[in-house]
């Protein structure tokens, strides 16, 4: 616990000291909001749109944007630069548990993100966006998207971990967009084609981003804030013991 | 004697899509505590691949390698703790200062944040990087970022440090001054297990050496008994030097030798 303190503590550091690096992780979501919002919300006026709980459609699509935005981490970037520059080696060579090793940088993203989602909320705040379900579900809101940043880096660490390249790394790194893309990001499910739908319905994105409108929209609503949760605990520990198995058998 | 570093029948087999490749081929070693040991050989012999393997960076294929009397592979945690490891390239995060990189270091051997800073204190005027400590390592040079690898190397203050290629890209200043940090850590009462492809360096700095030729250890022994048994099995007349010891031993030519290891012709 120490060490992932440590590394965390680390890349936290790198991280203050190249504040641009974040800018995009802000703005490209924050554009996303803007564009989708203009291009849709006369459609879907907040008086008579029933899914928008009485608020306006900004609200409906804050989910994809914290989403987009807890997907642009950059630890597994930073890895294949240490497994280029051998830093990682030096790591490897200390009695550091490879637990540790895997969840330093991740430990830092969760960190971030919770920084960067906040900066959206409170920036969508003066739009009449709320979070209907108070406090605790604002908090809730923040560890479900930190939960995905740490969920997401780690799928990318691991291909840096697999690959060592850069350039296969920023590739899958693009797989977000059909994630996103295959939930229901402008409509609920139940309004999608049946194709959609079904993709959707398998999509796991599709509860994490329910989850989060739920608890921007509604009260605390357990059954679908249980599912997004569910898919956070899962696949995170999915991918941080493909992780540790990988450092452990890492050549 | 105690022995610092043991090896029996070594063996480091790399799978590909296009075949396997057997980078060490049963490699005996044995290395005293408090020596300063030379793994010499050209270019892909397999002296990275065995120096990763008794550093816990690389599995071990087959065969058995003890390190300060740990099994390497059965006891990795145990072993990283009583070695330390310079790599090839000074493996370095360029967007940390020296100071960071070596209190970092030091709290991943567990030091609390007081003992790990006074140990980086300690090491940045061993390796006399004072006045750089708070610089972002980016901006270090080749010799500085060498030395500072050398001192990450040290924080814990190893049993065994091991050393691969330390001066590789170096100028001459830096590779002395590196020369002599080594030395000085060797007084200390710390192993060194060096492999270099500069046959000078060999000659200074090491008490013994062993040279791998294809995955394979080919000659071993003092530098002076290695040269004595080369004026002795050719019958020379004048003193041989450790170039031509290990043109002998690798089968090389002088014109072949100077196109894979740099600095032969002394």
């Amino acid at each position: 616990m120490n060490a992932v303190l440590v590394l965390g503590e680390r890349a936290v550091r790198e991280a203050r000291r190249a504040p641009d690096a974040l800018l995009p992780t802000l703005l490209i979501p924050i554009f996303f909001l803007v564009v989708n919002v203009g291009q849709a919300a006369k459609i879907f006026p907040s008086g008579s749109t029933g899914f928008l709980e009485g608020q306006n459609y900004a609200a409906f699509q804050m989910p994809s944007s914290l989403l987009l935005a807890a997907s642009f981490g950059t630890a597994a970037l930073y890895l294949v630069e240490e497994i280029e520059n051998g830093y990682f080696d030096k790591m490897r060579a200390t009695p550091v548990s490879r637990t540790s090793l895997a969840l330093g940088r991740l430990s830092a993203e969760a960190l971030k993100n919770i920084g960067i989602s906040t900066v959206i909320i409170l920036l969508a705040l003066p739009f009449g966006v709320r979070i209907a379900s108070g406090p605790i579900g604002y908090v809730l809101l923040l560890a479900l998207c930190a939960g995905w940043a740490v969920l997401y880096a780690g799928f990318l660490q691991l291909i840096a971990l697999k690959t060592r390249s850069a350039a296969a790394t920023n590739s899958m790194g693009l797989l977000f967009f059909p994630l996103l893309f295959l939930t229901p990001n402008f409509v609920p499910r139940e309004l999608l084609t049946r194709p959609m739908e079904i993709a959707a319905t398998l999509n796991p994105v599709t509860y994490l981003m329910e989850a989060m409108r739920s608890l921007i929209l509604q009260d605390l609503n357990w059954p679908v804030i249980g599912k997004g949760f569910a898919v956070i605990i899962a696949g995170g520990l999915a991918v941080i013991a493909l992780n540790v198995r990988t450092m452990r058998s890492y050549d | 004697m105690t022995v610092a570093v043991e090896s029996k029948d070594l063996v480091k087999t790399f799978t590909s899509r296009s075949g396997d490749v057997k980078a060490v081929c049963g490699v005996d070693l044995k290395v005293e505590q408090a020596e300063i040991f030379g793994f010499l050989g050209p270019n892909g012999a397999g002296k990275s691949t065995t120096v990763r393997m008794l550093t816990t960076l690389t599995t071990i294929t087959s065969g058995t390698a003890t390190v300060a009397g740990i099994n390497v592979a059965k006891e990795p945690d145990e072993t990283r703790r009583r070695i330390g490891v310079a790599l090839q390239e000074a493996g370095l995060d360029p967007r940390q200062t020296g100071r960071e990189l070596l209190i970092l270091q030091g709290r991943l051997f567990n030091f609390s944040r007081a003992e790990a800073a006074e140990r980086a204190k300690e090491l940045l005027e061993l390796v006399d990087l004072v006045d750089a400590a708070d610089r972002l390592i980016k901006g270090y040079s080749g010799g500085m970022k060498r030395r500072l690898d050398l001192a990450s190397a040290l924080v814990h203050d190893p049993e065994v440090l091991f050393l691969d290629e330390p001066t590789t890209g170096l100028d001459p200043s830096s590779r002395l001054v590196v020369w002599d940090e080594v030395r000085r850590i060797n007084e200390r009462g710390t192993t060194v297990f060096l492999t270099t492809q500069y046959l000078e360096e060999a000659d200074q700095l090491c008490d013994r050496l062993a040279i791998i030729d294809a995955g394979r250890i080919v000659c071993e022994g003092t530098p002076a008994e290695l040269k004595a048994d080369l004026r002795q099995r050719r019958g020379m007349t004048s003193e041989p030097t450790l170039d031509d010891v290990f043109l002998d031993v690798t089968g090389r030519t002088r014109e072949r030798t100077a196109g894979e290891v740099q600095e032969v012709q002394s």
